[in-house]
């Protein structure tokens, strides 16, 4: 396959070198690192072998059909490590001489394996939500194709308004993980004027994910958990731990509409989205991988379609020239979401809309109409750059 | 409505036709919600029919000698063929999965269709309605156009964001330029001097000199701007140039608006507010009107050309896509 692809780069460059473009090779690496998984609560959520790969060599193929016509060869190397493991395999990718590096890992392993490699590493975190690594944590190597726990927050709080569901409900996991994601919650509200009416804290008291006829007592648990609460127009879960945000609709005391965690819930892509040209995305995809897109694949998709436009457009392959490029005006990026997508030069991250799903159709993309910015009326999703701690970019 | 024959000599190619008495032209019109096509008189402008076309029709053309209209049915992975006077459908074309644009050969016997999902671009042959060719390209291949000596077909790959010059006489690729993001769209000026590409997410028309010395090369991009629309909604699809080369209409989709370029000076001279989700356009073959479908308000707008004013709207089927229109 891969002298396949060597063949026909040789072939088309017959015509790139008429017209005075050199051959280029492109070499980077997928390193995702496995922690064990409880398991989650719906099937839906299984989490597959080459979750994030399969995006990734979606986008290699995209990639190389254009390198095909301009003389590039884009090569990739998935690799998959235990947390153990990841300080030995990556210094291995580095003494193989790695200098573009997408990472799927939690953001304390994220900034570990970033500062291991060096400013002279271009880093791209496909999957961490985490704010830390985008504000005070930030680091001038290290851009941010994941949306942050802020910018789905807001793009949430964001439908909610424009339904005018003022009154929130909100319900939050007892792990630090949903914690943090309850304070992303309360930040959103405060921002487009929600009111946190009533909170509610949903203990994790471990077990087992599922029983048998597990529903006969979720069905009594649920209601009875969220009785008495101050009149609300929405409930908003916080539940990174996957605990019980999925249970909250229809099991309600008082029936109202569940966004978040579970209900209508903030993502970068799902296997249903068919506008802006998505249906080939998916189709493409479920073609090579056989099974559907979850998140992960396609955020390393678009992490190596990052690199990819930005090799062909600037004709090389040096990490710190398509750093510069990357986060330039000039970088534009289609990404089946009915705008291009490009990056905050002061802290990496991406802009990007995000979609609201119901996990089966898209119900909503954000940001929502009537939300200006004066700069892009994407930047009105997440921390903006007046409330950056971040120090590690030009200004 | 008189239909002045002295513009139908130079009148572009894939409506070229005969002269004949100036009589009403039908408008179709492709619904792709509705799996309709509309068919609007040219002298009324009423919607006088509308019937079946097919699953998700989209890409449209009328054949050159008015007798036939194709219909990419994007759903049924087929491109149907329907009688202009009974709108009945007649047959089917192959034309490889998810059709969306094609152009027609001015001869009419040609077919060279977009497959979006294949990465492939299928020439019919509309007589034998057998496929002549499949062409790899970029991916995600949409737009089509063909240059006004036949001798190059151009399609635009909207994820790879090229413009390919395919050579007619041997189907290959003979060259490539690199655009902005999403390219939608290719016409050219009917003297051959310039191709026009759109990038709808990119925001841009690019300028190509396909005659220039060492081979097609990228001149300048226009761009849009208009007070009150947000720069990201400024998304060209559709385009059209009119036969004396002299005004280029480009649709902006979610902005609403037709943009028209001085095809000499490439700028934006004004935008003319139409219908919701402006998406493609066509002439009728005078060209004293521009016909553009609007998704979202299910309808299409009327263009004075000479004015370069609106001058009525028709409400069509569901979500119109895609516009042709009979020769004289």
């Amino acid at each position: 396959m891969m002298v396949f692809a060597r063949l026909i780069a040789a072939f088309t460059c017959l015509f790139c070198s008429a017209l005075g473009v050199a051959a280029l090779d492109i070499n980077a690496v997928v390193l995702r690192v496995d922690y064990s998984q409880i398991m989650p609560i719906s099937r839906y959520d299984l989490i597959p072998d080459d979750l994030g790969f399969a995006g990734g060599k979606l986008a290699d193929e995209d990639n190389q059909t254009t390198g095909n016509f301009m003389g590039m060869t884009f090569n990739t190397n998935y690799v998959a490590a235990t947390p153990e493991e990841t300080d030995a395999v990556l210094d291995e990718l580095l003494a193989n001489g790695t200098t573009l590096l997408v990472v799927m890992a939690n953001a304390e392993d994220l900034l570990k394996i970033t500062d291991r490699a060096g400013p002279d590493v271009l880093v791209i975190n496909a999957t961490a939500r985490d704010m830390s690594v985008r504000d005070d944590q930030c680091r001038a190597n290290l851009l941010h194709v994941a949306p942050s726990e802020m910018m789905l927050a807001d793009a949430v709080v964001q439908f909610a308004m424009w339904k005018q569901w003022r009154e929130v409900f909100l319900i939050q996991g007892s792990n630090p993980a949903d914690r943090t994601l309850g304070d992303a919650y309360r930040r959103a509200a405060n921002k487009f004027g929600a009111q946190v009416v009533e909170e509610r804290e949903f203990e994790d008291t471990g077990g087992s994910r599922r029983t048998d006829t597990g529903h006969v007592l979720v069905q009594r648990q649920i209601p009875v958990f969220t009785q008495n609460a101050e009149d609300h127009d929405v409930v908003i879960a916080a539940d990174n731990s996957d605990l019980f945000a999925l249970y909250l609709p229809f099991h309600l005391w008082t029936p109202r509409p569940v966004m978040g965690s579970g209900g209508l819930r903030p993502v970068t892509m799902h296997a249903a989205h068919e506008a802006w040209g998505a249906t080939q995305f998916q189709r493409r995809f479920e073609e090579a991988s056989g099974r559907f897109v979850q998140e992960a694949d396609y955020e390393v998709w678009l992490s190596l379609r990052v690199i990819g436009e930005a090799v062909i457009r600037i004709n090389a392959a040096d990490p710190a020239a398509l750093r510069d490029y990357i986060l330039s005006d000039e970088f534009e990026l289609a990404a089946f979401k009915g705008r291009k997508v490009n990056f905050r030069p002061w802290n990496g991250q991406l802009r990007q809309p995000v979609l609201l799903t119901d996990s089966k159709i898209t119900v909503s993309v954000s940001p929502q109409d009537g939300y200006l910015h004066q700069v892009s009326t994407l930047d009105t999703l997440g921390l903006d750059q007046p409330e950056s701690a971040c120090n590690a970019f030009a200004k | 409505m008189q239909r002045p024959i002295q513009f139908i000599a130079s009148i572009c190619v894939a409506t070229l036709g005969f002269a004949a008495p100036a009589a009403a032209n039908k408008v179709f019109v492709s619904n792709e919600r509705g799996n309709t096509i509309t068919v609007i008189d040219s002298d009324s402008w009423e919607a006088i029919a509308e019937f079946p076309g097919g699953n998700r029709p989209r890409g449209i053309g009328v054949s050159p000698d008015g007798k036939y209209l194709y219909v990419c049915a994007s759903d049924d992975d087929t491109i149907r063929v329907f009688d202009t006077e009974t709108y009945e459908e007649v047959w089917t074309l192959p034309s490889g999965p998810d059709p969306e644009l094609f152009t027609i050969h001015p001869t009419g016997e040609l077919l060279y269709i977009a497959n979006e999902d294949d990465n492939l671009v299928t020439v019919v042959d509309t007589q034998s309605r057998t496929v002549v060719a499949e062409i790899p390209v970029g991916v995600e291949p949409e737009g089509m156009a063909i240059s006004p000596d036949a001798t190059f077909v151009i399609n635009t790959s909207e994820t790879t964001n090229m413009a390919h010059f395919i050579d007619t006489s041997d189907y290959q690729i003979k060259h490539n330029i690199l655009v902005d993001q999403r390219p939608r769209y290719a016409v050219y000026t009917d003297d051959g001097t310039k191709l026009f590409v759109s990038s709808e997410i990119g925001g841009t028309v690019s300028v190509i000199d396909p005659l220039a010395a060492n081979g097609p090369e990228l001149t300048t991009k226009i761009g849009f701007e208009v007070a009150g629309v947000q720069p990201e909604w400024l998304q060209p699809v559709g385009m059209k140039v009119t036969a004396d080369n002299k005004w280029l209409f480009v649709a902006l989709g979610p902005a609403n608006r037709v943009a028209v370029v001085d095809v000499e000076s490439l700028e934006v001279v004004d935008y003319i507010l139409v219908g919701q989700r402006v998406w493609q356009m066509e002439f009728t073959p005078g060209q004293e009107f521009l016909i553009t479908t609007n998704g979202n308000s299910n309808d299409v707008t009327v263009i004075d050309v000479a004015r370069q004013q609106a001058i009525k709207s028709i409400q069509v089927g569901r979500q119109p896509w895609g516009v042709a229109v009979t020769p004289d």
